[in-house]
């Protein structure tokens, strides 16, 4: 129907991705809104058990893409058949989340579909007869109201990747979805790419951007060693460990670890900001950060400028400490 | 021998204090600096390796106002061969389909290899025209790349995966896009950018595309800013201080009583 909402149910290793429980609950939330529903695409092979998961969670309907050919995300088979679905049924809307997977997806498909996709947003609503979503551009520093040019037409779908962790998630409430399966072909000369090889990271630790906390180290923090007290804290809170540029031009982390306007962005609950400065392309990955800890030598720092809580002091003394603190707390509650 | 298409945008300066203009859609470029798109120096970079490593040419995509020139010359003096500007006023306003669209007028049937592109634009932060163009040139695309090899008709690369790295292999012609780690992009010398001065920026309009009016820029885009505000503000909040050991209990309180985040 022209009025609901839909949402790529990513999911990853059998499990539902956080992200996309955040995308659940702001598909209900707009389709509630719009008048229509709010409906999982999931996509993959042998779903079953992922299918009674996400149904736990109350989307109203679920469209299953149930096929050998899709066992393994490949660009070419996924654009395929979601291009062909969305041009069948023309959503409203067509939800992502701002995942690596999402990022190499999302373009293609809105581009074979002739729609807009609106990337990396941090709200979404629905007014006046069409959807609206915010998006930070230019590194943060402005934040844009943008909108489908034809929305309320019949026929004009509507992309858009939701930001990690902004959006508020479903909650299992239980329910029972219609669960319909939808045909899927996919020609030979979608076939693409051939996946040569995947080098997983080693799997239980949090990904970068959907951690609700997130340590981070900067130049402060002084090489690859010094990394072990972050580890340890993160570890500690169950966090991911982010970067600085700086941390990573030194090769002290890997690239994919680095936040900021040439690296990601993330909007943790907390982040620990560990000997980082908050240089203006450091912040731009890290401003819509619900709360900010710094932990800085410098008073005069750029970072305590932006920082909800800041502590003065050598990185070395002050991170112990707060591992010490935080499992404390953690093992009293 | 490969011919090579690399598609770069000029950006506003990461360090540029930004305003609003009046009509609140766009930025007020009066006074900022700009810069040659970070990501795209890194996919000008690869292309010029490519063509060191195998022979053939490297030609310049660019859509942008007049003042794109800059960033063009950029790329010229890095090494690439020769430039396509899509200056034209028309083409401005536009969204990364029309962008797509236009860039792929250009480039489509001249028999190119391999398009390279950035994974994002830092401006718009979109991140969506390299996979766009690909799609509207029917070619495979790979984005996030951090490592390339061109293997007779085949390109091998090693992409970004949610958790991890992949690699992939794609038949030519194809679109990469460019990510961190890829190369470390070379800074041109004085020689070189007083050479680039001398090599073909070709100029085109829509019509040298086959666009009409309504298929390119604001008037072809499906997506539009209906507003343009500065970014909701953060301030100071407190510092703590004392002693680390101390300073760590007092934090962990407010985190936990005050901030309501652990
Ligand atoms: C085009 C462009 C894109 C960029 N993109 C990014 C990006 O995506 N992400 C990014 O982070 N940067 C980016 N930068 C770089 C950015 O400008 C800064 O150079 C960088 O963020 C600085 O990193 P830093 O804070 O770790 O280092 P510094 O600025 O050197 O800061 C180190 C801090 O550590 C403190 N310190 C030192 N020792 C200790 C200690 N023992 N305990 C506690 N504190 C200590 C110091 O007081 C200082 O404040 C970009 C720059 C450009 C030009
Ligand atoms: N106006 C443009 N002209 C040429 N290339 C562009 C333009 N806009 C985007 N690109 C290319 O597409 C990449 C991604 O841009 P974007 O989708 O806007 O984030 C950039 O890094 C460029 O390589």
């Amino acid at each position: 129907m022209a009025t609901d909402i839909w949402f790529f149910a990513e999911h990853k290793d059998g499990n539902l991705r956080k992200v996309t429980l955040e995308l659940l609950g702001e598909a209900k939330r707009l389709a509630a809104a719009a008048g229509g529903e709010a409906v999982a695409v999931l996509a993959g092979s042998g779903l079953g058990g992922l299918a009674g998961q996400l149904g736990q969670y109350g989307p109203d309907r679920i469209i299953l893409l149930d096929d050998p050919a899709l066992a393994e995300y490949r660009t070419g088979p996924y654009t395929n058949v979601l291009a062909v679905l969305v041009a069948e049924r023309k959503p409203l809307a067509f939800l992502f989340g701002n995942t690596a997977l999402t990022r190499d997806l999302a373009p293609r498909v809105a581009g074979r579909c002739g729609a807009p996709l609106f990337s990396d947003c941090t709200g979404a609503a629905y007014r006046d007869g069409a959807l609206h979503f915010t998006r930070p551009m230019y590194g943060g520093k402005l934040y844009a109201d943008v909108t489908g040019a034809a929305v309320g037409q019949p026929g004009t779908t509507v992309f858009a990747a939701l930001r990690a962790n902004v959006f508020g998630a479903a909650q299992a409430t239980g329910g029972s979805p219609a669960v319909e399966t939808a045909a899927v072909a996919v020609p030979p000369d979608a076939l693409w790419p051939v996946v040569k090889e995947t080098l997983a990271q080693v799997s239980g630790k949090v990904e970068l951007a959907e951690a609700n906390i997130i340590v981070s180290g900067g130049r402060g923090v002084g090489g690859a060693d010094g990394f072990k007290v972050l580890e340890e804290l993160a570890d500690a809170l169950g966090a991911a460990v982010g970067a600085s540029r700086m941390a990573v031009d030194n090769g002290w982390r890997d690239y994919k670890y680095q936040v900021g306007q040439t690296g990601k962005t993330v909007s943790p609950t907390l982040y620990i900001a560990c000997g980082i400065s908050g240089a203006i392309q450091h912040l731009a990955g890290m401003s819509s950060s619900k709360c900010i800890l710094a932990i800085n030598t410098d008073p005069e720092a750029n970072i305590f400028k932006v920082a909800d809580y800041g502590i003065v002091g050598d990185l070395f003394q002050v991170v112990p400490a707060l591992t010490q603190e935080f499992r404390r707390l953690l093992a009293a509650s | 021998m490969l011919n090579i298409a690399v598609c770069v945008k000029q950006v506003p300066d990461t360090e540029a204090r930004l305003s609003v203009a009046a009509d609140k859609t766009r930025i007020e470029e009066q006074g900022i600096s700009f810069i040659l798109n970070p990501y795209d120096e890194h996919a000008v970079e690869e292309a010029i390796r490519l063509k060191e490593k195998q022979g053939g040419t490297v030609t310049v995509f660019c859509l942008g106002p007049a003042r794109a020139e800059e960033a063009i010359r950029t790329a010229l003096a890095m090494g690439a061969d020769k430039a396509v500007h899509l200056a034209d006023a028309a083409f401005g306003g536009g969204d990364e389909g029309t962008a797509a669209a236009a860039l792929e007028k250009a480039i489509a049937g001249k028999s190119f290899d391999l398009v390279l592109a950035g994974r994002l634009a830092i401006d718009d932060a979109s991140g969506q025209v390299g996979a766009r163009l690909a799609e509207k040139l029917g070619w495979p695309h790979v984005t996030a790349v951090t490592r390339l090899a061109v293997e007779g008709r085949e390109a091998v690369a090693n992409r970004e995966i949610d958790g991890g790295s992949q690699v992939v292999a794609v038949t030519l012609p194809a679109v990469i896009t460019a990510q961190r780690g890829l190369n470390q992009p070379r800074y041109p010398k004085i020689p070189d950018i007083m050479k680039a001065r001398r090599k073909e920026v070709a100029k085109v309009t829509p019509a040298d595309l086959g666009l009409s009016g309504g298929e390119v820029g604001g008037a072809g885009a499906k997506g539009k800013v209906a507003g343009l505000a500065p970014a909701p503000g953060r301030s100071a909040g407190k510092v703590i201080a004392g002693e680390p050991a101390d300073a760590a209990r007092k934090v962990v309180g407010l985190l936990r009583d005050e901030a309501k985040v652990i």
